[in-house]
């Protein structure tokens, strides 16, 4: 099984880490080897953010080289230009604009849309979506988050799936 | 914690479990990326973690924890090591009791420093062990193997990091708890503990003696290992270059290094033999490709280009291919900024307008030297915007000199402040000084950790708080004042302007806490109070 390449880019304090802890978080517990990096520090200051996230049955490095992401999830339009290096030929970019606009009762939960949007393409069952939200974010904001990765999904699914003859 | 356990962990909280699984007394370190997460681990995990003024008394603590037969991690950024290493180098001339493990977690591509120092070249230079983990699982192996080599030595052992093992997630099973706590008492041992000449002679043998020892060890039985592959190509690496190696290399035979000081020379040898081509892959400087080409094994490096910044899978690619054109630059993102609300916003807009010559110094407020501030003028290193602003007055003419003030925020001043605060009022410079003192309760960049300042401990309960004002004023500053930079009342600009016309030593402290530590400091203070009201007012540390 070929590892699977995961870009998140947006904007510090638009949940891009936490994105990535819950797509990690649902991968792993699949049982899959995952391995995932940022960089912290600066970047919390409202700079520019990437986390990158791989899973598979063996993987090395914990960067996803450039030109090798088979998914970038961008949280900020203006992020799009800058990050778009990461996705290799036929890579699938995730942006805002797939979440149709307003559906979101808040837009801090737009990053777990976007996961709910990206996991149309990947083969984890949606239990295990649920279980890594319930396990990493705090209680009181469970419901909103599940509601948002509904959304997300329903989106996603109108995107319509990638096929396997596209590499992903 | 279950053995065996399937754990998804950063490399910064496998440190804390592996430490509270060997045992760890205390847990102490200055806040740095990326370092800071370990301790703060630690302190989850039901460990006793503290954060010290500054990196060399962390040390300072953790070696005496060792003399009283106890367990101590000390947690530090690469530069860090810096304010540390005096006592470190004397450290690895005594006789340790205690396990006393050191986390060096170096920035190569400064994420978020001031240098991309490699700290390899420390445990050359202070003659201590030096471990580097490939991810989260090595992480924990080796903290529990640092202590081990610690105790058995009794020497300070060296565990360096990286950002992308720090904060990088890797799955990591770990092993049994340690039985058998080391129970603390003191025993004397003035030859191996008082670092007089006569004793400190003996000592650097001992030490030298120990590290061959080491050495030997390490060729034996040492953590290192190799990953079977084509004889055709081998590769040397240690840390995360590890993992880059064998992803770009899948075929090549590759030695992974895990005790990176002393090297294991023998297998080193051995390996260079058993391949036709050997390249050394290594973030940073050129340390294990020069030992082993002094050694006179025929290894490649890698090219000047690749000392730069941090490695990854396709530079990997490109140093075993010997590609040296140049690297595309990656898109520039958008830099950080003051979050919106911070007062350091208000403090450097009047420094800006004021076209003052600022001395700068490492924090949030460091941000103040980017548009639309580009209010700094200096920035070096932890509590350097004093001594440099007294240098500048010194030198400059008046009119100049009285345009330098020397900008520092509350951790910092804690961290190295102090000192400068001496050097100003024992040297006053013609012109007099002004030191601006950006205090928001908080050590904002690294994520808002407690300091001595903020009167509360690492877990954040109360503790007694090291007033600011007062120190300035006891050390002989002759006018201190306190202001809030956001109170239109409070006239910031206009104190500041009459402290930098009076030719007098000032000590300005713009004070209002950091907005996003704000909500939780509220909550934190309304817990002490509510603690405060039943017995226990002494903190829990």
């Amino acid at each position: 099984m070929a590892v699977t390449n995961i870009v998140l880019a947006g904007l510090g304090g638009q949940g891009v880490v936490t994105a990535s802890d819950l797509l990690s978080t649902a991968a792993f517990s699949t049982g899959l080897q995952v391995k995932k990096s940022e960089v912290h520090g600066m970047s919390q200051r409202g700079g520019s953010v990437t986390s990158d996230v791989r899973f598979g049955e063996q993987v090395f490095s914990p960067m996803v080289p450039d030109g090798e992401a088979d998914f970038l999830l961008v949280f900020e339009p203006s992020q799009v230009e800058i990050n778009r290096h990461w996705l290799r030929p036929g890579g699938m970019l995730i942006t805002p604009d797939d979440i149709p606009e307003g559906s979101l009762r808040n837009r801090k939960s737009l990053n777990v849309a976007l996961l709910g949007a990206l996991s149309v393409q990947l083969d984890f069952d949606e239990a295990t979506w649920m279980q890594a939200i319930r396990t990493r974010l705090p209680e009181k904001i469970h419901a909103i988050n599940e509601q948002a990765f509904a959304i997300g999904r329903g989106a996603g699914e109108r995107l319509g799936r990638k096929t396997q003859t596209e590499g992903v | 914690m279950a053995t065996n356990q399937r754990l998804l962990l950063s490399g910064n909280e496998a440190v804390a479990l592996a430490a509270l699984h060997a045992g760890t007394h205390l847990g102490t370190g200055y806040p740095g990326t990326p370092s800071t997460e370990i301790l703060e681990a630690l302190d989850q995990l039901g460990g006793r973690a503290q954060w010290a003024p500054n990196e060399k008394v962390a040390l300072e603590v953790a070696l005496g924890v060792s003399l009283a037969r106890g367990r101590s991690l000390v947690t530090m950024k690469h530069v860090g090591v810096n304010v540390a290493a005096d006592p470190l180098f004397t450290a690895a001339y005594m006789d340790l009791v205690g396990g006393l493990v050191l986390i060096s977690a170096d920035d190569p591509g400064m994420a978020s420093s001031q240098n991309e120092q490699d700290n390899r070249h420390y445990a050359r230079a202070a003659g201590v062990p030096m471990l580097e983990p490939a991810d989260a699982q090595e992480a924990y192996d080796f903290t529990r193997t640092a202590f081990e080599l610690s105790e058995r030595w009794g020497i300070p052992v060296i565990l360096r990091m990286t950002t992308r093992i720090c904060h990088a997630r890797t799955q990591v099973r770990p092993g049994p708890t340690r039985p058998g706590a080391l129970q603390p008492g003191f025993q004397r041992d003035i030859p191996g503990r008082v670092m007089i000449p006569a004793h400190a002679r003996p000592a650097h043998r001992k030490l030298r003696d120990k590290l061959a020892q080491i050495a030997r060890w390490n060729d034996a039985e040492g953590p290192n290992r190799v990953y079977d592959g084509d004889r055709r190509l081998g590769i040397i690496a240690s840390g995360v270059s590890v993992m880059h190696a064998r992803e770009a290399a899948p075929e090549a035979r590759v030695l992974s290094l895990g005790l990176t000081w002393p090297l294991p020379m023998e297998t080193l040898r051995r390996f260079v033999g058993e391949v036709d081509r050997c390249v050394v892959i290594e973030e940073g400087d050129h340390l294990v490709y020069e030992a082993l080409r002094a050694d006179g094994l025929a290894v490649e490096g890698k090219p000047e280009m690749y000392r730069f910044g941090e490695l990854n899978v396709p530079r990997v690619r490109r140093i075993l291919a010997g590609d040296t054109s140049p690297e595309a630059a990656p898109p520039a993102g958008k830099p950080p900024e003051l979050c919106k609300g911070c007062s350091h916003r208000e403090v450097f807009e009047v420094l800006g307008r004021l076209k003052y010559i600022v001395a700068g110094d490492i924090g949030c407020y460091t941000l103040g030297v980017l548009p639309p501030f580009e209010a700094m003028d200096t920035c070096v290193d932890m509590g350097a915007a004093i001594g440099v602003g007294l240098g500048l007055r010194h030198t400059l003419p008046p009119e100049e000199a009285r345009r330098v003030v020397s900008v520092i925020g509350d951790s910092t001043f804690v961290h190295s402040g102090l000192t400068g605060i001496a050097e100003m009022v024992y040297n006053p410079p013609p012109t007099g000084h002004v030191v601006l003192i950006v205090d928001n309760d908080t050590t904002a960049m690294t994520g808002r950790q407690e300091h001595p300042g903020t009167g509360r401990a690492l877990n954040h309960a109360p503790t007694q708080k090291m007033d600011l004002a007062q120190v300035c004023r006891a050390m002989g500053v002759k006018n201190v004042q306190v202001v809030d930079p956001q109170k239109p009342e409070d006239d910031f600009e206009g104190v500041l302007r009459d402290l930098m016309g009076r030719d007098e030593l000032s000590v300005l402290i713009a004070r209002r806490p950091c907005v996003l530590a704000a909500p939780m400091i509220r909550r934190y203070e309304q817990a002490a109070r509510e603690g405060a009201t039943g017995s226990a007012q002494a903190p829990t540390p």
